[in-house]
This record gives C-alpha cells, sequence and structure tokens, in this order.
C-alpha cells in the first residue's frame, strides 16, 4: 500500500483540518484493487511535490465517521483539504498524468 | 531496442499470449495499464465458471495467477498506458504515458472492453457519487440503503446478489421482461428476498444534487413513469470494445470490435493481433479470452517465422 501516512477518525481535525497547507486525503480499503493500483502513482506525486501538496491516507472501514462525514460513496476518493474545507475531489484511480491534470492548482 | 512482440492489455487475452509467446522465446513485453492491470476480473469476487477452479476462485487472484505464470516464462509486464500507436509497416511504434515509444515487429492487441454508460445527463456528474459500474468497488457504501442494479446479463445479476450483503434491497431494472444470464444466475436473484426484479423497466433520470437520491424509470410497455428511492445505481449493461488506440488504422466490424480473419487473431494490418473482448461482440468470457490469446500468440508466432532473418537478428541481438 501507499506509504502515505495514515490519519484517523480521532486525528483528522489536527492532521487535515488543522494543516497549513493543502493535503489530499486518500480515502481507501484493504479490499479496493484500484485503491492499490493508484496507491503508487500518489506515492510519486507526493514525492515530486513534497513541498507544495502533503498527502495522507484513511482507511474507511477502520474510520467509517470520517468516511460518511465526507459522503464518501466509491473509492479511491482522493478530496483535498485547503483551511479545513473540502477544495477538490477526484474519484476513482487515474494514470499519473491525469491526477496531475486534476491536482495542476495544487502542483503549481 | 526493437522487440519481437509487445502485447497492448493485461486481461486473460493478453497474459495467455504473453504465456505462449514467453514459452516460444519471444521475450513478450505486456503493456499493462497504470491502474487498470489485470482487466475486468480484477472487479469481481467469486469466479466460477473458469474451467481448472471447483471451488471457484477470486477474480484477482485469477489475473495474478496468470501473471505470475507469464512471468515464469520470461514475460516483461510493464504499469503503463499506451498513449499512440503507429502500426504500418513492418516495424511497430509503441508511444507510452512515460513518454517512451517501444519498437515491435508484432502486436498483439487486447484491450478489451469497457463498461457501457446509459447515456443519461447526469451519469457522468454523479460518477462516484451514488452511480457505479462496479459493485465490488462500491457495494459497501451502500449498507442498509436502497440500490438499483440495471441490466439483465450474468454481470446484473451477479452484482445484484452481491450487494445484497449490504444493502436492505436491490432492485433489479431490466427493460425486457426476461434475463439473458445464465439459469444458475437467475435462480439466485429470484431466490433473494432482498432482490426486487422490475421488468420492462428503463431509467429515464437520475435524481440528486451531490449525490444520487433516486431514479426514474419509464415502462417499455406503457410508458407510465416511476420514481425509486435508492442512492446507489449500479449500471451493468453491458461493455463496448476499447478500439480508440487503433481507429483510422485497424478495420472494425459493424459492431464495432476488431475485425480479424476467420477463426484467426490477424487483422487487416500484417504482424499485428487481435484478441479478448476486444475481437468478441458475444461471448466475452474470461476463458474465451483466454483462448483468443493463445490463438493471437501461435499467429504472431508464425508470422515472425516468416519475417526476413535480419529483421529478426534486430530484435533478438543481445545488447552489448
Amino acid at each position: 500500500m501507499s506509504s502515505a501516512r495514515d490519519v484517523t477518525d480521532a486525528s483528522f481535525e489536527v492532521d487535515v483540518l488543522q494543516s497549513d497547507k493543502p493535503i489530499m486525503v486518500d480515502f481507501w480499503a484493504e479490499w479496493c484493487g484500484p485503491c492499490r493500483a493508484v496507491s503508487p502513482i500518489l506515492d510519486k506525486i507526493a514525492e515530486e511535490n513534497a513541498d507544495k501538496l502533503s498527502i495522507v491516507k484513511l482507511n474507511v472501514d477502520d474510520n467509517p465517521q470520517t468516511a460518511e462525514k465526507y459522503g464518501i460513496t466509491s473509492i479511491p476518493a482522493m478530496y483535498v483539504f485547503k483551511n479545513g474545507e473540502v477544495v477538490k475531489r477526484v474519484i476513482g484511480a487515474k494514470p499519473k498524468p491525469a491526477l496531475e491534470a486534476d491536482l495542476a492548482e495544487f502542483l503549481a | 531496442m526493437l522487440r519481437q512482440i509487445v502485447i497492448i492489455g493485461s486481461g486473460p487475452a493478453g497474459y495467455t499470449a504473453a504465456i505462449y509467446a514467453a514459452r516460444a522465446n519471444l521475450a513478450p513485453l505486456v503493456i499493462a495499464s497504470s491502474v487498470e492491470f489485470g482487466g475486468e476480473l480484477m472487479k469481481t469476487t467469486e469466479v466460477e465458471n473458469f474451467p481448472g477452479f471447483p471451488d471457484g476462485i477470486m477474480g484477482p487472484d485469477l489475473m495474478m495467477k496468470m501473471q505470475a505464470q507469464a512471468e515464469r516464462f520470461g514475460a516483461e509486464i510493464v504499469y503503463d498506458d499506451v498513449l499512440k500507436l503507429e502500426l504500418a509497416g513492418d516495424i511497430k511504434k509503441i508511444h507510452l504515458g512515460d513518454g517512451s515509444v517501444v519498437e515491435a515487429l508484432a502486436v498483439i492487441y487486447a484491450t478489451g472492453s469497457e463498461y457501457r454508460k446509459l447515456g443519461l445527463e447526469d451519469e457522468t456528474r454523479l460518477s462516484g457519487y451514488g452511480v457505479s459500474w462496479c459493485a465490488t468497488c462500491d457495494g459497501a457504501f451502500f449498507k442498509q440503503k436502497k440500490v438499483a442494479v440495471i441490466g439483465g446479463g450474468d454481470s446484473a445479476l451477479e452484482e445484484a446478489t452481491f450487494l445484497t450483503r449490504f444493502a436492505d434491497k436491490v432492485f433489479l431494472v431490466h427493460r425486457r421482461d426476461e434475463f439473458r444470464a445464465s439459469a444458475a444466475m437467475q435462480d439466485r436473484a429470484f431466490a433473494d428476498p432482498k432482490i426486487e426484479v422490475l421488468w420492462n423497466q428503463e431509467v429515464a433520470h437520475i435524481y440528486g444534487d451531490e449525490k444520487v437520491t433516486g431514479i426514474g424509470l419509464t415502462s417499455t410497455v406503457d410508458e407510465s413513469e416511476t420514481t425509486l428511492d435508492v442512492t446507489g445505481v449500479f449500471v451493468a449493461i453491458g461493455s463496448d470494445p476499447r478500439t480508440h488506440l487503433i481507429h483510422g488504422q485497424l478495420d472494425l466490424t459493424d459492431l464495432g470490435t476488431i475485425a480479424v480473419e476467420g477463426r484467426s487473431s490477424r487483422t487487416n494490418i500484417p504482424g499485428v493481433f487481435a484478441a479478448g473482448d476486444v475481437v468478441d461482440p458475444t461471448y466475452k468470457q474470461a476463458i474465451t479470452a483466454a483462448g483468443s490469446g493463445t490463438v493471437a500468440a501461435l499467429d504472431a508466432e508464425h508470422y515472425l517465422d516468416d519475417l526476413p532473418a535480419d529483421l529478426i537478428a534486430r530484435a533478438t541481438a543481445v545488447p552489448a
């Protein structure tokens, strides 16, 4: 799985909502094939853009409250948070160029 | 580096072709896709009709085994996407997502098919927000909810049955008055108390702002309209061959699949072979795809045998 740091229902407020720079949450689960497929791509994007965008991951099975709060109904779901608000939603596994295009405003 | 053979696609057709090509010492390169490697079986659970597995096998496990078998004999797998193909002439060029261009003497095109959409206005907008084409992927988010599955084939019935693990109610919506699914799947669906079949209904609308709140149905018998309160809509109405990369290069049949000569895998371009769902509009089973992968590998091997020695020498030269 991705090397991104795990966040949880308990740590979400501090780790994500109070983050001082844009942060993307990768909602995933063990049984989700496409989640596994996209995770090395997210790792690469995180590595290449470490100063602009952080990427963390949240296991939806272990953390149902956060998943429900943000209305997750399909994974992988990658939500970008800025100042505690969702500013971008990307649903579904996509190739790296497509994800970079979706996240362009945060990677500039 | 010039390769003898490149296989585009990593479903049963692609990997079976890779197994045969590798065992024929053709050193195949499989372009497996960056996020969709393994093909459609990666999104299913139990595969019970693939011969050789009396207790069934999970789709992803079957694909992992096929991949391992191909790699055992020397197939090379790259997890990238094909952006462009130049198929004419002796040396085919395959442009990959990472910017590189692979050259090959023979290409097997086995890209499969992709899920058909209903073609409704809000379908794309709500995709991922209640509209789904993959019950195994998204079903878990509909615990104790009401969902609808649209379709009448094996996939639709399998998805409906799978969703009963989570949902309280599954409406199975079909535009005709009988399913085309196998008898085994039908029996299972009819016996399930959570599944309610709605015959002769077509989906006319998908409702919801931020997420699906319901769907509007129109009867194909008397055009009466009803609304179903569901928060999930799983579309399982079939699939269309993925041919966009070869438009203008390979001939297609009237059904949109790649045209091949008789029961071979030969396309209209020498050295280019097609296999799997992208060729088959009718059967689309893992085992028929696997069989056609073999055909493609054997056709490609035969083709390579007949090429001038100097071309083969270039492709098999050991790098200095």
